[in-house]
């Protein structure tokens, strides 16, 4: 328990968990990179992909880099990262609705 | 966490005083690199809202080079590691190991921050500078905020490796080894959302 302080956020991870985190990353972004460079796949197949393994990269490095889980220790770093989501998805969701009807609207 | 960590510093009550401090730093620290995430989003909408601003100039299909960039992913996920493996040696209290992954770190991130100044200068050598577009405007805005918060990182840890070669891994080293490597794995989480945003869907 005296521990629990120093744990949030960041902490003390193993090995195991660094070289998972790391192999997972690389197949990913190999992924996302092969699915572009290849084309492989259709314009809209490609997009859904890169995006999900830029997604499944993030959450990747959340929990063997950063050690993020539900524990109670790192209840109050999640909870601020979840506002900041939030926050990112008003922001950023927000701007290209808007811009984007105005491109149309002035078309 | 591990027995070392605490045998190191027998006196139990300054133990669980400075445990506490480092713990509320770590989460204020937390807290910054969320404002900072705020800072990104508001980069990245602007450049989401310009990505097609060409004004007749270069497209991003026209000016990537992919495999470059995977290069350079590939750099920033090794320099990720090596900091986790520094980690793991500071709680296992080995001094100059730390050091050694440090280093590695180091010099990870340097490849990384030159490959990403080699890239902008011959952009701009071609003629297609941050005044060619407003696209170009917000792709040099975009990477290279993220580049200047690699380079203050880099600062940092050369900062950090001189401190423990002068003070050894005392707890306030430690701690504050601890939020750098928060720093580092938060820049990669960020480079990914810049390379599939930016490198990806500009080629694609």
């Amino acid at each position: 328990m005296k521990h629990s302080a120093t744990t949030t956020g960041a902490a003390a991870g193993s090995l195991k968990s660094y070289l998972t985190g790391f192999i997972l990353s690389v197949i990913l972004t190999t992924l996302a990179f092969g699915a572009v460079m290849s084309e492989a796949l259709s314009h809209g197949a490609t997009v859904v992909t890169i995006f999900t393994a830029a997604v499944l990269q993030i959450l990747v490095h959340l929990h063997y880099f950063l050690h993020l889980n539900s524990s109670s220790e790192a209840r109050w770093n999640v909870l601020a990262m979840v506002f900041t989501v939030l926050i990112m998805a008003l922001f950023v969701g927000g701007s290209i609705w808007i811009m984007h009807n105005l491109n149309i609207r002035m078309m | 966490m591990t027995p070392a960590q605490t045998s190191t510093h027998a006196d139990t009550a300054e133990v669980f005083e400075e445990h506490g401090t480092a713990g509320h730093q770590s989460f204020g620290f937390w807290l910054y690199l969320m404002s900072d995430l705020v800072l990104f989003s508001a980069i990245f909408a602007t450049f989401v809202v310009l990505s097609k601003a060409y004004a007749g100039g270069p497209t991003g299909a026209e000016l990537f080079d992919l495999s470059f960039v995977f290069i350079e992913t590939m750099l920033l996920l090794l320099s990720s590691a090596t900091c986790g493996l520094a980690l793991l040696a500071m709680h296992a209290g080995k001094t100059s190991r730390v050091l050694q992954w440090l280093a590695l770190t180091f010099v990870f991130g340097l490849g990384f921050i030159a490959m990403e100044l080699h890239e902008f200068q011959l952009l701009i050598a071609e003629g297609h500078g941050p005044g060619r577009s407003a696209y170009l405007s917000a792709f040099f805005t975009l990477v290279g905020t993220h580049g200047l918060h690699v380079a203050s990182g880099l600062v940092w840890m050369a900062v950090m490796m001189y401190q423990i070669k002068t003070t050894g891994l005392s707890v306030m080293v430690q701690a504050r080894l601890m939020r750098l490597s928060m720093f580092w794995h938060f820049l990669d989480i960020v480079w990914v959302a810049v390379f599939t945003v930016v490198y990806l869907m500009g080629v694609l």
